[in-house]
């Protein structure tokens, strides 16, 4: 893995020199390639869950800042966030598989936890969180390697320069998840590697019938890498280790390769429309291509030695590992009766082979399109065509194994064995042994229908698009929602965006508004009703407003309750019919005062009734005096008369 | 440490009273003497913070041994003799550190230091804008170093005041009802933490150690132990009434200062009025004191109930983290999203803390210091942008990376710390604070995880609007961040990138503390 990893990148960077010449920000881009290297390094030397987990999301970041190169473009950052939000949600699973496996064994490295597993230790003693723990660290995989159901941001990443396309999205970023799986697979229980193996079985399928129906080559080429991690992780999930990695090497060298191609002939579309004036012609669709084989000799050869590798033809290392891989899928379905397994995997082997051709035929065989556009076409530089050249050799079986028909006497075999399993013997999946006797047995077969599948749908290309006996066109036009379907990748995008991302939205403003109505509503309310009792609610009663009804509602609520626990508190058990009368007045009295005490508030209610008593006390006493002093008449007649009736009450009250 | 006689906690607790009351004797006109003399009282505070942290003995424990306690000065300060009803009052002016409060008196130094810089350009009133900063540092400071709760709660209380009136008459157009909001709301807190401490007060003796009679006291660390608790007092005893009461008053009282949803409402309107360096003095330091609180004195004081109520603390950590992600996500302002950032930020704190164990207490203590530096940054980079706009709504900007390349480059780091990115400080202490809670929580924390997912939306998302795309022709003319800006930027962004690579340097710092917190509380009865 880690050769892989060192191959890629320098041939990356050797290519982007060539490639990105002339770019405005030259020197970033090297630097967060070198970022993205150490990174993936990282995941691959790293011993334990937690390092391994770091790297993991610094190859994230990497990546977001590398699809983001051209962020100008708004489709360029919108694939950077997508690629960067879609890999965190597999993260997560991740990491909460890591917080399971640290809880119980309160270590983060592979081996001590691999060990004490053996040992009978398993997440909170149950075979069920063992299985969680496998499935949700295989989330993170989910997420890298872009599968099903997270494998949207792929594609989008396109938008990245070409050879971040070689190096993060065919040969290294997306490999690491592969390399996951791998690396934890000793933990996998049966169920776990039965999910691991229908999740890659969905992928590859999903990705192969979308890869069809595109026109823009490194759309197609990107569809063609999903389904290739499919078919790696299905290898992986049915027990078929070595041979899933060894797919891992061997794709990633051939796809690195088929990329950089892909970007070989970009550029020269690009030159050359740049030239021609034209700013109209996409120089990615493969429908304005064609013929390009006469003008870009090693561009076309390098690439056709790649598709026939992808494609499983034999001699080429693709073939070697594809074959195990479908071997391994039969002996799976021989082991536990899962056809559908291999069934998928061959239909999707056919597939693989019809779409790659369709791409070689359609950019390099057949006629060109635009003679002015088609003169200004040249061969890449050196920079760029030797990388292709050292992918293409690499894509020989001889690499690999020295008999090409059968990988498992070369050196990734006896480099790579299977792991033991840890996993306790009751959930565990089939054994090495027993596995390894029914791939021997399902060998030949699967090299048979592999050859034949393969063979088909390289016919099927040429029979369509080099010979024109089927037109593509009226296909595609009879099987209108069909290809419509699969041209706009199966509507997953609009699936997401209508619900998970509008949902999430939508949630949000509604935390908004609750946030500020409610929540916040509740602290302003406070605060006015408390302002209120100073100042009374009649303010607020003359605006014929909603909240003028609110008020006159909760403050007569609330007056009639204070009124209620007074008037009913008070009334003893067993009372007169007066005394009933009495304390219900009492309590319309302390009803009727509590409104009034909020109606006026209690500024007012100090304003008018407390100071309004003073003033009360005041006047009477003032008036007390007016009519005393009509008294003092200064007559002794009158001052004797007063004196008289004086004595006469005294004598009255005493008698 | 000693400096003229006078132990180091004093020096920089008051270091910044002594540069306000220069600045007070400064003509108005020299305003650039001003702005120099609280540089040079905030520095040498940050010296001073600096010489701590080499000083500081990472074996001893702290929390509630005086022993363990490092750098104490202990004085008699209030001393009332023959008062009707309980006979004397007696209060200690009491500072020490421990390792729960050495990273917190950094963190105060180092924001101190940089919000003066970054209030360099304060329209109007400067004198009285200084004077105000450098009270306000006093009070902060004075909350993380005393030991004696009715100390603790006088410098509680001298944070509010100069906190009114830096939102109130330096804030933007709706500052006054911020202001009011952030002060009541705040003081209805403080009456709560006040009634709790009288409680305590009435609870708690301790020998004289003249006399031998025993007194009541307000010594914190007299009250973290059960045995001092006088029988048939009102909080005597385990799990009572009245324990109950006390122990929700306090939370209540600290959870409005974290803010803990539901009392958070008034954050998002301070930050938002607030002028920029308030704003980062406001999330940077004022905030981790709600939960410094809890570590401080709820927990150890209350260990039963600390047990008892954890599941509950747990569960308004997640509401914060989730919530206020959610929250963040439909902002159009951008101060306003960060505020909100923040409190789901202090959830992963509160869930940390609720786990009661050592990785969760050492991920909150180091996710306070994080979250302050981080969210400083934040702050400091929306007002770099609304200093030139004048304005802060998202989709106002667009294209900053082309024309605002430096500005641009240090707000990436800001936000991918703020998203837990590995390699930045951020992550470790989410890490750890998930680890940790994971072991007590799993179900809480498996839903807590969300929030690291909504936090990497919203933050992308924001990151995508105003600094991706075309450039927007009405901000072309932009100039980038200059270097002053820069110098309130950089250092934070060295400590947020040196801790994300080397926790060790803050985490050794606070082990033996935390550890032996986790001691106290687990050995807490439980009920």
């Amino acid at each position: 893995m880690m050769l892989v990893v060192y191959i890629v990148s320098a041939f990356v960077h050797l290519f982007s020199i060539g490639y990105m010449h002339g770019d405005v920000r030259y020197g970033r881009y090297f630097a967060f390639l070198g970022v993205f290297t150490f990174s993936m390094l990282g995941i691959v030397v790293t011993n334990n869950f937690f390092m391994m987990y770091v790297a993991w999301e610094l190859v994230g970041l990497s990546s977001y800042l590398l699809i983001g190169h051209w962020f100008e473009r708004q489709s360029a950052s919108d694939a950077a966030k997508k690629a960067f939000i879609v890999n965190r949600i597999g993260d997560v699973g991740m990491f909460i598989g890591i917080l399971i496996l640290y809880t119980t064994f309160h270590t983060f490295t592979f081996e001590t936890i691999f060990e004490s597993m053996k040992a009978g230790v398993i997440p909170f003693g149950s075979e069920a969180w063992l299985t969680a723990a496998g499935i949700l660290v295989f989330c993170g995989a989910i997420g890298k390697s872009a599968q099903f159901p997270l494998h949207v941001w792929l594609p989008d990443a396109m938008e990245g320069p070409t050879p971040v396309s070689a190096l993060i999205h065919a040969a290294t970023m997306v490999a690491a998840g592969v390399y996951l799986i791998a690396r934890t697979f000793p933990m996998m229980t049966a169920d776990a590697l039965m999910v691991i193996a229908i999740i890659g079985a969905i992928t590859a399928f999903i990705a192969a019938t979308i890869a069809i129906a595109q026109n823009d080559i490194k759309k197609v080429l990107a569809y063609s890498t999903i389904s290739q991690l499919g078919y790696m992780v299905m290898g992986l999930g049915v027990g078929a280790f070595t041979a899933g990695f060894f797919h891992l090497t061997t794709h990633a060298m051939f796809k690195a390769g088929l990329f950089l191609g892909s970007g070989s002939v970009i550029h020269a579309m690009h030159h050359a429309l740049h030239h021609s004036g034209d700013r109209k012609t996409d120089a990615q669709d493969i429908r304005n291509m064609g013929g390009l084989k006469s003008k870009m000799p090693l561009t076309f050869w390098t690439f056709v030695m790649f598709t026939l590798a992808i494609s499983g033809v034999p001699f080429t290392s693709g073939f070697l590992s594809k074959d195990e891989i479908l071997a391994g899928t039969l002996a799976y379905a021989n082991l536990t009766g899962r056809w559908y397994i291999p069934v998928i995997g061959f239909f999707v082997a056919g597939l693989t082979a019809f779409y790659m051709f369709r791409v070689v035929i359609l950019t390099f065989l057949g006629d060109h399109k635009d003679n002015h556009r088609y003169d200004a076409i040249h061969e890449s530089p050196k920079t760029m065509t030797i990388p292709l050249i050292v992918f293409a050799i690499l894509s020989f079986f001889a690499f690999f194994s020295l008999n090409p028909f059968s990988a498992t006497s070369g050196w990734v075999y006896s480099a790579l064995p299977r792991p033991e399993s840890v996993v306790p013997a009751s959930v565990a999946a089939a054994g090495i042994e027993e596995f390894e006797t029914s791939v021997h047995h399902s060998h030949l077969l699967a090299m048979v229908l592999s050859l034949s599948v393969a063979g088909i749908g390289i016919l099927m290309a040429f029979v369509t698009y080099y010979w024109k006996k089927i037109d593509a066109d009226v296909v595609a036009a009879k099987t209108g929602p069909l290809y419509r379907f699969l041209l706009n990748k199966w509507k997953f995008d609009e699936l997401y965006g209508a619900t998970v991302v509008a949902g999430t939205v939508g949630i949000a403003k509604l935390a908004r508004w609750f946030d500020n109505r409610i929540v916040d509503g509740i602290v302003n309310g406070v605060g006015s009703w408390t302002k209120g009792l100073t100042l009374g609610t009649k303010r607020n009663w003359v605006e014929n407003s909603i909240s003028a009804i609110f008020y006159m509602i909760v403050t007569a609520g609330i007056s009639l309750y204070v009124g209620w626990v007074v008037g009913f508190g008070l009334l003893p058990a067993e009372a007169s019919l007066g005394a009933i009368v009495g304390y219900v007045i009492l309590g319309i009295a302390v009803s009727g005062f509590t409104f009034f005490l909020f109606y006026v508030g209690v500024g007012g209610f100090d304003n008018s009734i407390v100071d309004g008593l003073v003033n009360a006390t005041a006047y009477f006493a003032g008036f007390l005096g007016l009519l005393t002093r009509r008294l003092q008449t200064g007559k002794v007649q009158t001052y004797l008369a007063f004196a008289i009736l004086g004595v006469m009450i005294l004598f009255l009250w005493f008698r | 440490m000693e400096f003229l006689g006078i132990g180091v906690l004093s020096w920089i607790t008051f270091l910044p009273i002594i540069g306000m009351v220069l600045i007070l004797f400064i003509p108005k006109e020299k305003q650039n003497v001003m702005k120099w003399t609280a540089a040079a009282a905030t520095f040498l505070q940050l010296v001073l913070a600096v010489m701590i942290f080499f000083h500081f003995n990472k074996g001893s424990l702290g929390i509630n041994t005086q022993e363990g306690m490092q750098l104490v000065e202990k004085a008699s300060w209030i001393d009332i003799r023959g008062v009707p009803w309980f006979g004397r009052i007696h209060v200690d002016y009491f500072l020490g550190i421990d390792g729960l409060s050495v990273p917190m008196v950094i963190l105060t130094a180092l924001i101190s230091f940089i919000a003066v810089f970054a209030s360099w350009n304060i329209p109007k009133a400067l004198k009285g804008y200084m004077a105000m900063l450098l009270l306000l540092d006093t009070g902060m400071m004075g909350v993380f170093v005393s030991l004696d709760f009715f100390l603790f709660y006088v410098f509680w209380e001298v944070m509010l005041l100069p906190m009114y009136f830096l939102i109130g008459i330096w804030g933007g157009p709706r500052r006054e009802y911020a202001a009011i909001k952030f002060f009541l709301y705040t003081l209805l807190g403080s009456v709560l933490i006040l009634l709790a401490m009288i409680a305590l007060y009435f609870s708690v003796t301790v020998p004289d150690g003249a006399t031998g009679e025993r007194m009541y006291t307000f010594n914190m660390l007299a009250m973290m132990n059960p045995a001092n608790f006088q029988p048939g007092t009102l909080l005597a005893g385990v799990g009572t009434y009245w324990r109950h009461l006390a122990y929700i008053a306090l939370f209540i009282g600290f959870a409005i200062k974290v803010p803990i949803f539901p009392f958070h409402t008034w954050l998002p309107d301070a930050h938002v009025e607030a002028p920029t360096a308030i704003s980062v003095i406001l999330a940077g330091v004022l905030l981790k004191m709600g939960t410094y609180g809890l570590l401080r004195i709820s927990y150890p004081m209350f260990p039963e109930l600390a047990n008892y109520y954890s599941w509950a603390l747990a569960l308004v950590a997640v509401i914060n983290i989730i919530y206020g992600a959610l929250c963040a996500m439909a902002q159009q302002d951008f101060k306003k999203l960060i505020a909100y950032s923040s409190i789901s930020h202090m959830g992963i704190v509160l869930l940390g803390m609720a786990a009661l164990n050592t990785q969760g207490m050492m991920g909150a203590v180091l996710q306070m210091f994080n979250h302050g530096t981080i969210t400083a940054m934040l702050f400091l980079i929306v007002g770099v942008i609304y200093d030139r706009a004048h304005t802060r709504d998202l989709d106002a900007f667009g294209g900053l990376a082309i024309t605002m390349p430096k500005y641009t480059g240090i707000m990436t780091v800001a936000f991918f710390a703020a998203l837990g990115l590995p390699g930045l400080s951020g992550f470790i202490s989410e890490a750890f604070s998930f680890l940790g809670a994971f072991q007590t929580f799993r179900v809480l924390t498996i839903v807590a995880t969300l929030g690291i997912v909504l936090t990497a939306a919203y933050m992308l998302w924001t990151l995508q609007r105003v600094f991706l795309g075309q450039p927007n022709e009405k901000w072309a003319s932009l100039p980038d961040i200059n270097g002053r800006e820069l110098f309130t930027l950089v250092p934070l962004a060295v400590v947020v990138l040196a801790l994300g690579i080397y926790p060790s340097l803050l985490l050794d710092l606070m082990t033996s503390s935390l550890n032996h917190l986790v001691e106290v509380v687990r050995s807490g009865a439980v009920l």
